[in-house]
């Protein structure tokens, strides 16, 4: 990771230093910090700005995305991009509700929340059962495209994409399979 | 473009009007164009050429999609994953041609015949079509001169890749014996023109080598030069109007503007595809026609067929890398012929399909999440995939309406496409996943996935053929059995669906129906 703090969606968080970061952050389960306007990580390797949520709520949907759709060799910062659509003034009232509401199923399992559930089967658990409810499913739906339509997360699954620009595969291994 | 592309009036009534530029409508054009005969052809969408074409999925999917509002019902898994994204179809000049994978079998005899062949089946409105495969053929052979197929004409077959190369050694190892890389409207050599195929993969994005046929950039231009033909692109079709005799006058459309525009018409063919066509239809309904124009038969908008599909893929040990080259690579055909004791009536092709990680994220497991659906992605370069493509049964119920609680831009009811599985359907689908798993187990998978039908590309049979007017809309060259000076030109046509990729039939039938109309043109019948 960049030495830099970052932001997943390019916009500009000067002033958001490692030091300043962890210095302003307050701690958001395990995983992530969290201050004022901003999520980032617990090392400040990236750092991203909330505008209409809050960012507890931000940092639940990082984990979310990442407990929805698991890559282990894919970073948090690809999932904090996946989500970002979601800050928005139409979405807050949805997400905040749709969180709060996760959180009380977190509280129900005797977790404080569900960013504080530190195991993944305890999370997973809690959203099976949400899945149904709108805000889950936009959650994921939103997913599809946010995280995967990603092109730096595309070499993680061995996925080249176009490859016009090269002259296609004609010369290139179309047809190099060796083990059959 | 050529210089000396046509202009005609909108009161010159002496134009044929064709409604739709792809496989059926541009080829209409372009032959009718070449007999001499102007042609007026009006398409939605706009022009896409293959420097145009993105070979991203998405991106390419906004660029040519159909993505009006469309909406959904009926038990098909469809209704529920994409509710409002019952087809994926093409809204451009060239139609679906640009996105077809050009898969290009002929139907088999028994085909033509499926309510004779079959017999009765429980909620099946099987038919047999007004022509033979005999009748048919030498139009296929022209088809399939015009599209370039390889294995025809002396054009050698097409290489197979890594995808091919892992579906044939399973389907050989499972005991099958038509194995191939297909019949394909693929360029495996430079012809007409076009250049061969470079194995860039992206074949349902728009081919940027022009090596994959489209009429985008075949019949289209070659209809332009000639003169004798006009395509108006961004310009909607949404009411075909008719005289106090009963015969159509033109066409009412929204031009790229937004300002309702008339078309004065000799003859109208409609070739919007199997969604858009039938409703163009019921929208025009009037006093004298009050269930939709052509449809005393009450059969416009039925019968809706989109294939029995489904897809299944395979993870194996070691890298595959499915999606360079062709995206449609080779075929298993031993399942294609009918035999009742596999338990159902007609039959299935088998043939490889490999996605980009963004669709198959989309399509592998709509709605699925956690381990058991990113496990699978994880391993998505080791995996190896097929398409299942089978004759569906055609069902009254399952229909295109019009849905007036949801008006389109143009403040227009959309079209609502209902579809229930046939339990032959299902049956049938069953049997291919079977034999899907049997294939990649032969070939050494350690993970095999059934993949659930993604939104519909060969949709058919909403104005189907028939000899009786009263089982169908359409006569055998595709003329309105009501409406002597109106045509269907595509897949809304098909009497049954066959289980064969669609395009080389519609393709074969438009070539047949534009000698016909220009005959009966010049005998003065039309």
């Amino acid at each position: 990771m960049t030495a830099t703090p970052k932001s997943p969606s390019g916009s500009d968080v000067r002033g958001l230093t490692r030091r300043g970061l962890l210095a302003r952050a307050i701690a958001a389960g395990a995983t992530f910090a969290v201050g004022s306007g901003f999520v980032a990580a617990r090392d400040a390797a990236w750092a991203v700005e909330t505008a209409a949520l809050k960012p507890e709520t931000m940092a639940a949907l990082i984990q979310m995305a990442r407990d929805i759709y698991p890559h282990d060799r894919i970073t948090d910062r690809f999932y904090a991009v996946a989500v970002k659509a979601h800050d928005t003034p139409e979405q807050a009232q949805m997400i905040e509700e749709g969180v709060a509401g996760l959180n009380l199923v977190a509280q129900a399992q005797g977790f404080d929340t569900y960013l504080a559930a530190g195991w993944e089967k305890d999370r997973v658990a809690m959203l099976r059962l949400i899945e149904h409810t709108p805000f889950f499913q936009a959650v994921r739906a939103g997913l599809v495209t946010g995280l995967y339509n990603q092109k730096e997360i595309w070499p993680v699954f061995g996925y080249e994409g176009e490859s016009f620009s090269q002259g296609g595969y004609i010369e290139r291994g179309f047809n190099d399979i060796d083990w059959l | 473009m050529a210089d000396n592309v046509a202009k005609f009036g909108h009161d010159d009534a002496s134009v044929v009007v064709v409604v739709g530029t792809g496989s059926g409508g541009g080829v209409l054009a372009n032959e009718l164009a070449q007999r001499g005969v102007k042609v007026v052809a009006l398409e939605a969408g706009g022009r896409y050429l293959p420097e145009d074409y993105i070979n991203d999925e998405w991106d390419s999917f906004a660029q040519l999609s159909w993505g009006d509002m469309r909406t959904t019902s009926g038990d098909w898994r469809v209704a529920r994953d994409f509710a409002n994204l019952p087809a994926w179809i093409v809204k451009a000049v060239g139609g679906t041609s640009i996105h077809w994978a050009g898969a290009s079998l002929r139907f088999q005899e028994h085909e033509f015949k499926a309510a004779s062949t079959y017999g009765p089946v429980d909620g099946a409105n099987l038919l047999d079509w007004p022509i033979t495969l005999a009748e048919l053929e030498p139009y296929y052979d022209l088809a399939e001169k015009k599209l370039g197929v390889t294995r025809t004409n002396d054009l050698p077959g097409l290489p197979g890749n890594n995808n091919y190369l892992v579906l044939e050694k399973g389907a050989k190892a499972a005991g099958y014996s038509k194995v191939s890389t297909g019949h394909m409207a693929i360029n495996s050599v430079e012809n007409d023109d076009r250049m061969a195929c470079q194995q860039t993969g992206f074949c349902f994005q728009g081919c940027k080598w022009g090596a994959k046929w489209s009429a985008a950039y075949t019949d289209i231009p070659r209809g332009e030069a000639t003169g004798n033909l006009e395509v108006r692109d961004h310009s909607h079709a949404t009411r075909i109007e008719h005289d106090q005799d009963g015969k159509v006058t033109g066409v009412r459309y929204i031009d790229r503007d937004g300002t309702e525009q008339f078309q004065r018409a000799r003859i109208v063919a409609v070739a919007g595809n199997s969604i858009e066509s039938p409703r163009l239809l019921l929208a025009s309904a009037s006093e004298r026609f009050p269930d939709g124009l052509a449809n005393s038969s009450g059969q416009v908008g039925r019968n809706y067929m989109r294939h029995m599909t489904g897809s299944v893929y395979a993870i194996f040990e070691r890298p595959v890398r499915m999606w360079r080259g062709t995206t449609m690579a080779g075929i298993v055909q031993d399942e294609a012929h009918h035999d009742p004791a596999r338990g159902f009536v007609g039959g299935y092709e088998l043939e490889t399909l490999a996605l980009g990680i963004p669709f198959m994220a989309a399509f592998m497991d709509p709605g699925g999440w956690g381990r058991e659906f990113t496990s699978a992605l994880d391993s998505y370069e080791n995996m190896a995939g097929l398409w299942i493509v089978g004759e569906d049964l055609p069902q009254e119920t399952n229909r295109i309406t019009l849905n007036r609680g949801q008006k389109d831009r143009f403040g227009l009811p959309v079209p609502n496409v209902h579809y229930d599985d046939h339990p032959n359907d299902i049956a049938m689908r069953n049997h291919a996943y079977g034999m899907g798993e049997r294939i990649y187990r032969a070939a050494g998978a350690t993970r095999i996935l059934p993949t659930p039908p993604y939104p519909s590309t060969h949709n058919l049979g909403t104005n189907r053929m028939s000899e009786n007017p009263r089982d169908g809309v359409v006569n055998k060259w595709g003329q309105s059995h009501d409406v002597p000076n109106l045509f269907v030109s595509d897949g809304s046509a098909f009497t049954t669906s066959a289980a064969e990729n669609p395009t080389l039939t519609i393709v074969a039938l438009a070539i047949r129906q534009a000698e016909h109309i220009a005959a009966e043109m010049e005998k003065g019948t039309l």
